[in-house]
């Protein structure tokens, strides 16, 4: 150690701002997707990456379009699942009103679309919009939960109440002067009638019913969020927010102002169920209160915790399989399927409380280590 | 021009005193001592420098600054740094993160990766660096809060109980490391119960009892105090 009076303890914000640009580098960024705070790295991660996108991008080629666009429609939760896993596994908030930012953008969709149409590509400048006012939403609420100081059980109080709110709002706008412009927001049985998204094309329109082209839209954008979030997850910026999850007061004393990272992680993950909210309004040209409710509220938990709260990858392998199974349960009767929902959960919660998809993969790893350690190489890291 | 001052501090909860009339001043460049009996306020006092409590009455100054108004990332930012009691590491993180994370904020690529190193050179713990830190000893774990803490540079590093369960040996490689620290120019404020630790490092010591300042001098006047032995010394010394 040398030199340690040399340099003044705290560099100034320009400083600082100076070393930034210097170390710039977009191969730094690359990096990031490997970094410490997700699982997986290296060729074998990524080969196997690549072949589950490719399985899962010539999927279509086997099945039909209404079977394709049903599919699909699972894509459309994700983001909300992996906004969740942010606040929550990463920054250790929980926040039990995502559903909040749903429904908001979703609703947003609709009346957007509903007065503009879908003309010149408006559907994604509404959905822009929409993703925007769940970004406000989550600056303002954050704000005064975070400066506020307010943590643990009591921000899931307030967060899920927020939602409870919205609910009990929109369910008593079934009344004709409940409009906006031309959209009637009728009040439980939920709006409907916007246009799906839809993209110029050429001389007419693509319009991205739940068929094919929105599969791969949704696909691409799940891609794109999950290889974005990773990169986010191991910046600086993450490495923060896991010391928060950690220790706050450590994190703090360490010259951290841990409410603008909490904020922070709120609003990317808030902004992430308001796209999820107008994916999936525009999907089934559909949205209702009901989807900000508290069954709607506790879903996204279910998802988060069943895979792995604290890894992205953990999170998002359960949501898919989650949705998958409660699907094909439903099919049978949907009290059966919540039954077994429930059940999922407890099982969880005893067994294995980090989520299903890290206890398989913390599983694996203890059984390599013991075929490791008793392996011919043996005799290290015993002690 | 002291660096650390505290001007009629006092912290009382409920009528319970933690801190009070503590007019304390130490100069830079020092290695000063708090010693004191469990209970003492030793602890609160540094939560009260750090603005994890807020004082009752009275004022703290640091470095020519009155940072009482401050909220603690603020403080810290000026330049003061903290071991806790209690190890205040994030156990489920990597040794190498834990570094990272603490020294991110003043530097980035290469120079943080080269900075890094030195670090746990410094602290021993080069060959565990990619080791949970919470699977270090008691004692590893106390080298990386004190890593994490110096590696920033502080003008004030405050170490509370910094040997607290290390052997005699790691005791004074610890003493090693806070003179090294020391002889580079930093300030260090010291909660120690190891006599012998205090000794090795300290310049100053003063003395809490019941959240007052009981005594204040070297380590030669403090030793030779009969009011101290009494209250606290004579204890430590049978145990
Ligand atoms: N938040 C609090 N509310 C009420 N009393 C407190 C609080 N924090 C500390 N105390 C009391 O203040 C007194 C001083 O505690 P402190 O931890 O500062 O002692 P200490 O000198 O560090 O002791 P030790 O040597 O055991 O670490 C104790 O009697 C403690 O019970
Ligand atoms: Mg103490």
């Amino acid at each position: 150690m040398s030199d340690l009076a040399s340099r003044s303890a705290a560099p100034s914000g320009a400083d600082r701002a100076a070393g930034a640009r210097r170390g710039w580098r977009p191969w730094r960024l690359l990096a990031r997707l490997n970094g410490p705070q997700t699982l997986g790295r290296g060729p074998a991660f990524w080969g196997g990456f690549v072949i589950v996108c490719m399985l899962v991008g010539i999927y279509p080629l086997f099945s039909d379009g209404w079977t394709v666009g049903n599919t699909a429609y699972f894509f459309t939760w994700t983001f909300m699942a992996m906004g969740l896993c942010v606040i929550w596994g990463y920054a250790g908030a929980l926040s039990f009103g995502q559903t909040a930012f749903f429904g908001l953008s979703g609703y947003a969709y609709g009346v957007l679309t509903l007065n503009i149409g879908s003309a010149y590509g408006f559907t994604f400048l509404a959905l822009a919009i929409g993703v925007g006012m769940s970004a406000l939403l989550a600056l303002l609420l954050g704000y005064f939960l975070f400066y506020g100081r307010i943590s643990g059980v009591f921000l899931g109080i307030v967060t899920l109440s927020v939602t409870l709110v919205f609910e009990t709002f929109m369910a008593q706008t079934a009344g004709p002067e409940w409009t906006i412009g031309s959209a009637r927001l009728n009040g439980f049985n939920g709006m409907t009638g916007m246009p799906p998204l839809t993209l110029p094309w050429f001389d007419g329109e693509l319009v991205l019913w739940p068929d094919i082209p929105l599969y791969y839209l949704l696909m691409g954008m799940v891609i794109v969020c999950y290889l974005a979030l990773r990169i986010f997850v191991n910046s600086r910026f993450g490495n923060v927010l896991v010391a928060i999850r950690e220790n706050p007061d450590r994190a703090e004393t360490l010259g951290y102002d841990i409410r603008r990272y909490q904020l922070g992680a709120f609003i990317v993950g808030s902004s992430l169920a308001g796209l999820s909210g107008v994916l999936y309004t525009a999907w089934g040209q559909y949205i209702t209160p009901n989807s900000m409710g508290l069954y709607a509220a506790a879903l996204p938990i279910v998802w988060v915790a069943v895979g792995g709260r604290s890894d992205l990858t953990a999170t998002l392998i359960g949501t898919l399989a989650v949705l998958w199974v409660f699907q094909t349960l439903t099919i049978y009767g949907s009290q059966y399927a919540l039954v077994v929902m429930g059940a999922l959960l407890l099982v969880t919660v005893l067994f294995a409380p980090r989520g299903l998809v890290l206890g398989l993969v913390d599983l694996a790893g203890w059984a390599s280590g013991r075929l490791r350690r008793n392996g011919p190489a043996s005799g290290q890291e015993d002690a | 021009m002291a660096i650390l001052e505290t001007r009629a501090l006092e912290k009382n909860f409920g009528g319970v005193f933690v801190a009070r009339a503590i007019n304390f001043e130490m100069q830079p460049g020092e290695i000063h001592c708090l010693i004191g009996p469990n209970g003492a306020g030793k602890s609160s006092f540094f939560r009260l420098i750090l603005g994890q409590h807020q004082p009752s009455a009275g004022t703290i100054w640091f470095d020519g600054q009155e940072i009482t108004p401050l909220k603690s990332f603020q403080r810290i930012r000026l330049g003061i740094s903290v071991k806790f009691q209690v190890p205040g590491i994030f156990k489920a993180l990597s040794v190498w993160q834990n570094l990272e994370i603490g020294l991110q904020y003043h530097m980035q690529g290469d120079s943080l990766s080269a900075e890094i190193r030195q670090v746990l050179d410094f602290i021993e713990l080069t060959d565990q660096a990619t080791e949970r830190a919470g699977n270090l000893s008691h004692g590893q774990q106390q080298w990386l809060e004190i890593g994490m803490a110096m590696s920033v540079k502080p003008k004030l590093l405050l170490l509370d109980e910094p040997t607290a369960g290390m052997s005699p040996q790691e005791t004074a490689k610890t003493g090693e490391m806070v003179r090294t620290l020391n002889a580079e120019g930093m300030s260090i404020l010291a909660v120690e119960h190891d006599m012998t630790f205090v000794r090795q490092i300290a310049q100053q010591v003063t003395v809490l009892h019941f959240g007052e300042i009981f005594a204040q001098g070297t380590i030669d006047q403090i030793v030779a105090d009969e009011r101290v032995a009494k209250i606290y010394l004579g204890k430590t010394n049978e145990a």
